[in-house]
């Protein structure tokens, strides 16, 4: 059992396949490949077709992109419900700043479209700072402190939107990035993949990575080797805010509007896919390309549900079930890992 | 009898030496109205195995936090080569390559050895490009790392097991091995075997001995008497937040030890 007091011998580095075997990540994507197959199966002409895969990927980028953000946010242990209300907000600011609700609106030329975007991002990215100073700085709870910013985003959205979704989007802008594609592969599926692959890499291969995970696992190891852990976890919500503000850009070039009312379940679902991805709410590990897996595990089964016939409903009860079980699994396998 | 001395130092064969590697003169630090330190003194020369014994709420956690840069002294100085220094954080007391083992190992739990070991002072790899995204060299850090462990004796079986998988003996290795891989000067230990059973505590001595051995002088701060007298060089008691006694380890006695921390061997106080 524990290691024997007496010579060196040199530690064993296991071969990649084992440790592929060994990842979380490899057993929820098998659960993937199981549904997609069933589906698949029960209905093969209407599931398993290049335009379903397209359209279930497209409608899931969104949440991607809000996904990898959310994974480092609960690796330092933390957690953002902020996501849905600074996405709208986002999309507010977007459309604002690309005209609008003006009659100059519709016919707004790149220039201005990306003015907006950056607009939008930037305005997310703020958000992002502020939980980051309430949850590093002011000690608040990140539960409190992203509830908080949650109500207060979704409020200034409505008084910056009279409390009415905003139209009159920029052609240019909902046919190409919500609508277009490159090479037969629509943009928010290559953004939505750039994102989690930029994230994954970040969070397990560079230092950024490292200290969120030393912070989620132990602040005062990190403190100690000097890791400044407010300006990591600071940086670290900001890095959220600022996805979800791009996120608020795809969802406005998507649906060519502001869904101001659309969102309030955002936090719910990012937070189902990075729980299911096999990261963990006790902060310390975690995967972004479990996450990612994790976001298309409740999509696919949504529109398997649809194209079978079942009603629709019952996502939202199979959902909730995969969370809470997600999570109670962690929890076992922390119990039995963790050695007194 | 015992050379009970203040104001003479020793070396490790006795000799008297020049400049101390570290020193602290006349340290205060109070919390509240409880003075945790009244002006103690503290001296280690290159090369020594200093015991800093002293019964409960004698100083000795606080002394080594004013050591290590964890906390500021309200007074007093500590000077390294005899040369005054403020250490306001423990990554000040890094750079004079100074490294602390603490009670609780101070481990991120989550990350594997290697990763524990270079947390902090990361190498990188993919050139000047990498360098700037941080681009972690684990290939070279894991085999560094587990040159480290293998110079301490240190067995892990499973070098990319999370630490939080390996025994409490396992876990201690690991925080002792980075705290020796980093300090080229000094390490201090916590009470580096309290948690410890008969034979990993041998081992965590005869580790103390190797990082003497390769030129690190240690302090060792610890309750157990007879381990105190088995590898120290020398001890500096302590006794309601003053340095009291500096003893010769050799041909001293647990006798000797407890006198001096309880205050029943009164000695005289000759400098200071």
């Amino acid at each position: 059992m524990t290691g024997s007091p007496t010579a060196a011998s040199s530690s064993t580095h296991l071969p990649w396949w084992r440790r592929i075997l060994a990842s979380n990540t490899l057993w929820i994507f098998g659960v993937l490949i199981a549904i997609s197959a069933v589906f698949a199966i029960l209905n093969p002409a209407a599931f398993a077709t290049p335009f379903e895969v397209r359209s279930v990927a497209t409608n899931a980028s969104m949440l991607l992109v809000v996904s990898v953000g959310m994974t480092f946010v609960i690796v330092t242990g933390g957690i953002d419900l902020s996501v849905g209300s600074v996405l709208v907000f986002s999309g507010v600011v977007a459309a604002r700043v690309m005209g609008a609700g003006t009659d100059e609106g519709p016919t707004a030329d790149w220039p201005r479209i990306l003015l907006g975007i950056a607009a939008g991002i930037i305005a997310g990215l703020i958000w992002g700072l502020i939980n980051g100073a309430l949850v590093a700085y002011a000690k608040v709870p990140p539960l409190i402190a992203t509830l908080g910013t949650l109500g207060a985003a979704y409020g200034l959205s409505l008084i910056n939107a009279n409390g009415q979704d905003l139209r009159g989007i920029p052609g240019k802008f909902t046919s190409t990035i919500g609508l277009g594609t490159v090479g037969g592969i629509p943009w928010l599926i290559i953004i939505g993949a750039l994102v989690t692959a930029a994230g994954a890499l970040v969070l397990s291969q560079t230092r950024f990575g490292r200290y969120t995970t030393a912070v989620g696992s132990n602040p005062e190891a990190a403190r100690r080797v000097g890791i400044n852990v407010r300006t990591h976890l600071l940086k670290v919500y900001a890095l959220q805010g600022a996805l979800a503000g791009l996120a608020g850009v795809l969802s406005l070039a998507y649906f060519t509007t502001t869904t101001i009312t659309g969102q309030t379940s955002l936090n719910l679902a990012a937070i189902t896919a990075v729980v299911i991805g096999g990261t963990s709410l006790f902060g310390g590990r975690g995967s972004v390309l479990g996450s990612a897996v994790g976001v298309f595990i409740p999509s696919v089964l949504a529109s398997g549900l649809i194209i079978v016939g079942v009603q629709s409903y019952w996502q939202n009860v199979a959902l909730g079930v995969v969370l809470v079980l997600a999570v109670f699994i962690d929890q076992l396998r922390r119990q039995s890992r963790s050695r007194a | 009898m015992t050379t009970l001395s203040l104001g003479t130092a020793f070396g490790p064969e006795g000799t008297k030496l020049p400049t101390p590697l570290l020193q602290a003169k006349g340290l205060i630090k109070t919390y509240g109205h409880v003075q945790a330190l009244r002006g103690a003194d503290f001296e280690i020369y290159p090369g020594e195995i200093v015991a800093l014994v002293g019964d409960n709420g004698a100083g000795k956690s606080t002394m080594v936090k004013a050591l290590s840069g964890a906390l500021q002294p309200e007074g007093g100085e500590i000077l390294i080569d005899g040369e005054p220094v403020h250490l306001n954080s423990p990554v000040d007391a890094q750079r004079h390559g100074i490294e602390t083992v603490y009670q609780d190992l101070a481990l991120a739990t989550d990350l594997d050895g290697s990763s524990n070991l270079f947390l902090g002072r990361e190498k990188f790899r993919g050139g000047p490009i990498g360098r700037a995204i941080g681009l972690l060299d684990k290939k070279g850090m894991r085999a560094e790392a587990r040159s480290a462990f293998a110079e301490l004796g240190v067995d892990l079986q499973n070098a990319e097991s999370p630490v939080m998988n390996l025994s409490g003996g396992q876990r201690q290795s690991v925080a002792v091995a980075r705290a020796v891989a980093w300090a080229n000067r000094l390490v201090f230990l916590d009470e580096p075997t309290a948690a410890l059973g008969v034979v990993q505590t041998a081992r965590v001595l005869d580790v103390v001995r190797r990082i003497r051995d390769k030129g690190v002088a240690v302090v060792l701060i610890s309750h157990n008497m007879p381990e105190v007298l088995q590898v120290a060089d020398r001890a500096e008691v302590l006794r309601l937040g003053r340095r009291v006694a500096q003893l010769k380890m050799e041909g001293a006695t647990v006798a000797d030890l407890v006198g001096a921390m309880t205050g029943a061997l009164e000695i005289e106080e000759a400098a200071s």
